[in-house]
């Protein structure tokens, strides 16, 4: 059987055996987190198969599905969708991990909430996978829904709110990229009498069609991708739907959802629309770059935990987007290895922020205060997983960061020096947020209500000494236990060692960005023997 | 002496932008050099992951990865040897490959780089040793658990030294950059170690924030060298460096500079180094003068070939240095916190050197034989500090000290000369470099040897007086602390250290006095460094030669003198007098640095945030929502979320989402 179809299957045959299974949550649990680990070991296989440098799309596949209109179920990897894959399949295992005792709204089983999770795996690495530009679009919408019922049905207060604005700017968008998909198979069937909706072919016929053909298709992929991967001023789906969204989900949705746009950038709007690209490249890093700087101060005046995780990652793909159309190589390797190395930091920063959540019971900033003296492991996490957020060098953010700025100076000097304000931001919002909760004395009505009980606050000996001697002992807070620090440890080891040796990640990565630009008709300005 | 080319055919180059000779690294010593960073690595890896388990040992283990460490390096000097060898380079692996960008994670050893590694090594296992006693009833750090802080404590320096010697020995500007925030990380750790104190938390932030200001700019120098060379290791940089126009030149020089400012703690980033003395003392001797704060000298002493072409960029670094020597002796006359006093004086002192490496191929080696000196007197300085506190309950106003010399002798002795040392005392350490540095400032052309000269004279006369003011009111006059308490009430007990800490401070107190003569005779230090920085150019200074000693120690001499006058003679009031000049104010108001920051930085960042948070929400989410609602299709969408019927509108809207597929492409198709 082909690896990559297994690939699709497996998460889905896994939601089905959980699902009929959700009435006995404790089957389906082992259950589901077995199927998930099935995964990451064929995600494994097919990255020791892929051939860096091999064909521009390996392990692909394809049956006929809608023959009159050139549709066919047909996907196939390249080097970064492949990395995409990998990272959903490495967060599975840990989102389930996490979830194993996450509260959940009443009336609502475990095992249900699996299943979703398990089918939004399958539909997300489909996407991924997707060589035909319909199939593309139909995975593009079907995604929504899984994840529209975990957001609507296991989120917090407000997730019915959450779960239609989410569904409906994602929806929406899509609809737009469908007219563009329409327009591109149309222009495909006047041009050659042939329509088609297949990847490849499209894209040889549209490297020659007028700019103004390219400009529209750019513009309707543009709309979805720009809203997936949320771009301001079309981002505020993003904050409530991470507020909303139970911890696990928010990791998917930040983690690996919000790819699917910066990986149609690549895949779709560059190879598609090559020359309006370039044409409208100054537009998509204006916005890059208003996201870096809007993103950042957002971040550093949320009150929320969760909200501030959505506009780190709104800063983020800032960065992204600026990678994507500085238009070198060094810049698109970087954005690339971001989205990855982004799911790993922003990934475990959810965690992590879930982790302080499920002990203090709220998600409000100023409800915390001090933890580290009571829960030094947990502070430790959350402060490696700040550090990679930042891109402190030596973690694996900052690969990618310091490969887009790098790379998209040479071409854009002034985009990059806005984005590296940035850089300066980032450990405004990362530490302050570490400070507010971990350092100075115990405080906070979350923890003390929890733990110390309303004296705390007033011992002017606890307060002075900061939870220690006879204070620890009143506390019931606990650290963490080895259940979380299962779920964080891979994500710190590959924190560290993809920040001191990228180079597995970078080697997958780069002969398909060297495809890319050459598809788009660029090349780097900047050889080994010195630039311009 | 003459710089040989690789083939040792005897070409003299020039000084300016000397293409380097660069070998491979010979034998086993040298090509297992990475062996000096990975022993602390893994020391700090294994204190921070053992958990409680390595309280027992920790401390031990933190000592023994930094000695081992220093052998090493002693080792890796003697198979060097002698100053005509080339620089050594080491490939370790390929870091960051990305088609032209090609970033080798590879070490350079040269003279510059191994006398930083023994610097660091060296202090770095004394500073390391003290802190075993400093740390062993350490206050805050008390838990119940075991002693938990002092293990964390160790592997936080552990971590330092290993990031410190990836910053000196990298062969590249992007490896130079990881130490370089590394000792950021950790310096923030360190800095904000009792990290309840809500003081300490915030220093700690400040500190790493506005490094970050400093690093942008080098990281933007990184940027300009790929963008223009299309590298960024040190050789090849170098070697090329006469392909880049003068005005590249001068941006990478001031970009470097910055990030030098904000590691170095120089004007205008100053005001994060005073607030860093949160930290437990021993960091404060190691990281916050002896090393890391160093690091932005070394930057520009490193990059000379750069610095070598543009005499703008030279001049801007010569005058940066000039005014924060300044800044920093004014202020550091205003405080009566013994830590920050010492602190504003490592700022002061810090700008003698950048001054020095800003006189270009004239004062390269001197910032670095000052750095040496400096690294010894003032971490002396420091501990002895730390040994005061250790004595007096962590007080550190030296209004309540007093008389303290004949309760911890060897603390006064050390700490005495270290005192001398610092301020010029002839024939001890600092007499020599700093010496050194004024005389070649005023053999700077026209107004600028005036100029930088004056300053750095003047700067002597300042330093002779807060030095002297700290060292009256610490060790000398009236028992002040027998009739006051702590803050939290306690009486004053004051006792000397014990050896464990006292035996690092008379070590460093040797150095202080031997160091600079050691260094000086014969121009030793000055032909080791020779090949990587060239050969020292001495110009004409503008007054006779003779005269500048006498001026500098003249002045010193006045300092002192009115010291005495002021603290040594009166009697010292029990809080600071309020009725005081204009410039006194200023002073202890840091000359309004941190007043300007936040009126400058903080305020406008803070108010633009919050600004945006509330557009945010009412502004952008509000136009969307609001045009949704507007468009006839979406108004009944509306309506139904309130209704709970979204689970079937979701459905047929995807429903009709197929539908509208298929109509769209059957029109499509010809």
């Amino acid at each position: 059987m082909n690896l990559l179809l297994a690939l699709i299957l497996l998460p889905l045959l896994g939601a089905i055996v959980v699902a009929l299974l959700r009435g006995n949550e404790r089957a389906a649990k082992p259950v589901a987190l077995g199927f998930s680990l099935a995964e990451l070991v064929l995600a494994a296989v097919a990255w020791a198969s892929y051939r860096p440098g091999g064909a521009r799309l390996q392990l692909s596949g394809s049956i006929e599905w809608i023959p009159t209109y050139g549709i066919s179920l047909s996907f196939g990897l390249d080097g970064i969708a492949l990395v995409m894959v990998a990272v959903i399949a490495l967060l599975m295992p840990l989102v389930l991990g996490f979830s194993w005792r996450e509260r959940l709204p009443s009336e609502r089983s475990r095992g249900g909430f699996f299943a979703l999770l398990l089918v939004e795996q399958a539909l997300t690495v489909a996407v991924f996978a997707a060589t035909d530009v319909f199939v593309f679009y139909v995975l593009f919408e079907i995604m929504l829904i899984p994840m529209y019922f975990l957001i609507g049905g296991y989120g917090g207060s407000r997730r019915q709110y959450a779960a239609v604005k989410f569904f409906l700017y994602s929806f929406l968008g899509g609809l737009i990229m469908l007219a563009s998909a329409i327009g591109a198979y149309s222009y495909a069937a006047r041009t050659t009498g042939q329509g088609t909706f297949d990847w490849a072919t499209l894209r040889g016929v549209l490297a020659d069609a007028p700019t103004s053909v390219q400009v529209w298709i750019f513009l309707g992929f543009f709309a979805a991708f720009a809203i997936k991967a949320p771009l301001v001023p079309l981002h505020t789906w993003l904050p409530d739907a991470a507020e909303q969204a139970p911890i696990g989900v928010a990791v998917i949705v930040v983690g690996v959802l919000d790819k699917v746009g910066t990986f149609g950038f690549l895949r779709y709007s560059l190879p598609l629309a090559p020359e309006a690209s370039q044409l409208l490249a100054p537009l998509v890093l204006t916005l890059g770059v208003v996201g870096v700087l809007y993103g950042s101060l957002q971040a550093f005046a949320q009150t929320d935990l969760k909200r501030f995780i959505a506009y780190v990652s709104i800063a983020h793909f800032g960065f992204i987007a600026l990678g994507i159309f500085a238009f070198t190589s060094q810049a698109q390797v970087g954005a690339a290895s971001y989205m990855v190395n982004h799911s790993i930091a922003t990934g475990m920063l959810v965690l992590v922020i879930g982790m302080i959540i499920a002990r203090g019971g709220s998600s409000r900033i100023a409800d915390y205060g001090g933890m580290a003296r009571v829960t030094p492991l947990l502070a430790g996490m959350l402060l490696v997983a700040g550090l990679s957020t930042l891109s402190l060098p030596g973690t694996n953010s900052f690969i990618s960061e310091f490969l887009v700025l790098i790379g998209s100076f040479a071409t854009r000097p002034v985009f990059a020096i806005l984005a590296t304000v940035g850089m300066v931001l980032a450990a405004v919002y990362v530490l302050r947020l570490y400070q507010r909760i971990m350092q100075g004395p115990l405080s906070g009505t979350a923890l003390l209500d929890s733990a110390g009980g309303p004296g705390a606050a007033t011992d002017p000996e606890f307060a002075a000494s900061g939870g220690t001697g006879s204070g620890a002992s009143r506390l019931a807070l606990r650290d963490l236990d080895g259940r979380e620090i299962g779920v964080l440890a891979p994500l710190v080891v590959l924190i560290v060692l993809l920040g001191l040796y990228p180079a597995p990640v970078l080697d997958v990565i780069t002969p398909s960005v060297e495809a890319t630009m050459s598809e788009v008709g660029v090349t780097d300005p900047v050889t080994s023997q010195g630039g311009n | 002496m003459d710089q040989r080319n690789g083939l040792g055919d005897g070409v003299t180059t020039s000084v300016l932008a000397a293409p380097e000779p660069v070998q491979a690294a010979q034998g086993a010593i040298q090509s297992n050099a990475w062996l000096i960073i990975a022993i602390p690595l893994l020391g700090a890896a294994v204190l921070l992951l053992a958990g409680r388990r390595a309280n027992g040992w920790g401390h031990l283990l933190g000592c023994a990865t930094v000695i081992a460490s220093f052998g090493y390096a002693l080792a890796l000097f003697s198979s060097v040897g002698g100053s005509e060898q080339a620089a050594r380079s080491l490939h370790l692996f390929s870091w960051i490959p990305v088609n032209s960008l090609q970033v080798d994670f590879g070490l350079r050893i040269d003279p510059l780089s191994l006398v930083f590694v023994l610097l660091i090594t060296g202090v770095g296992s004394l500073i390391h040793i003290y802190s075993i006693g400093y740390m062993a009833h350490d206050q805050q750090g008390r838990t119940g658990r075991g002693n938990t802080e002092r293990r964390r404590f160790f592997g936080y320096l552990n971590l330092f030294v290993a990031a410190m010697l990836i910053l000196v020995l990298g062969n590249s500007f992007v490896t130079l950059y990881l130490g370089w925030e590394g000792v950021g990380l950790a310096s923030y750790l360190l800095i904000g170690f009792w990290q309840q104190r809500p003081s300490a938390a915030g220093a700690a932030t400040k500190a790493f924030v506005m490094n970050r200001v400093g690093d942008v700019g080098l990281a933007l120098a990184i940027f300009l060298l790929f963008a223009r060379l299309g590298t960024t290791q040190y050789a090849e940089v170098f070697a090329r460096a006469d392909e880049l126009s003068s005005g590249t030149v001068l941006a990478i020089a001031l970009l470097l500079l910055l990030g030098a400012c904000g590691k170095s703690g120089q004007v205008p980033l100053q005001a994060w180094l005073p607030d860093a003395m949160e930290g437990p003392t021993p960091v404060s001797a190691l990281i916050h003068a002896a090393t890391m704060v160093t690091a932005g000298v070394y930057l520009i002493a490193r990059a000379n070939p750069l610095y070598s072409m543009t005499e703008v960029g030279q001049l801007v670094v010569a005058i940066v240095g000039a005014v924060t020597l300044l800044v920093g002796c004014v202020i550091g006359c205003a405080y009566d916190d013994i830590k920050k006093v010492l602190a504003y004086s490592t700022v002061s002192q810090i700008g003698y050197m950048m001054l020095a490496v800003g006189l270009g191929p004239a004062g390269y080696a001197l910032g670095i034989m000052h750095l040496l000196t400096h690294g010894f007197f003032k971490a002396g300085l420091f501990l002895g500090a730390g040994s005061v506190m250790h004595g007096m309950r962590d007080e550190v106003d030296m209004r309540k000290f007093g008389g303290l010399y004949r309760y911890m002798p060897i603390t006064f002795a050390t700490f005495g000369l270290g005192y001398l040392a610092l301020i010029g005392f002839p024939f001890l350490s600092g007499y020599y470099s700093k010496e050194a540095i004024i005389g070649a400032a005023f053999a700077e052309p026209g107004w600028r040897g005036w100029v930088l000269g004056g300053a750095a004279v003047l700067g002597a006369g300042l330093t002779a007086f807060y030095m002297t003011r700290l060292m009256l009111m610490t060790f000398f006059g009236e028992r002040r602390w027998r009739n006051r308490t702590t803050s939290e009430g306690e009486e004053f007990h004051p006792h000397e250290s014990p050896a464990v800490m006292t035996g690092p401070m008379i070590v460093l107190a040797v150095g202080s006095v031997a160091a600079g003569f050691l260094l000086t005779s014969g121009e030793r230090l000055v032909h080791f460094l020779s090949p990587a920085l060239g050969e020292l150019q001495e110009g004409h200074t503008v007054l006779p030669h003779s005269v500048i000693p006498v001026l500098t120690l003249g002045l010193s001499a006045v300092g002192v003198l009115v010291a005495w006058l002021v603290v040594g003679r009166r009697r010292v009031p029990d809080t600071a007098p309020q009725r005081v000049s204009p410039v006194v104010r200023a002073a202890r108001a840091d000359l309004y640095g941190n007043a300007l920051n936040r009126a400058v930085a903080v305020r406008p960042t803070v108010g633009l945030a919050d600004g945006l948070a509330r557009f945010d929400r009412a502004g952008v989410d509000g136009t969307v929502n609001g045009v949704a609602s507007t468009l006839g299709a979406l108004s009944g969408v509306l309506r139904r979320w309130q209704t709970g019927f979204v689970r079937s509108y979701a459905m047929s809207m995807l429903v009709g989402g197929v539908l509208l597929v298929a109509a769209l492409l059957s029109v499509g198709t010809p």
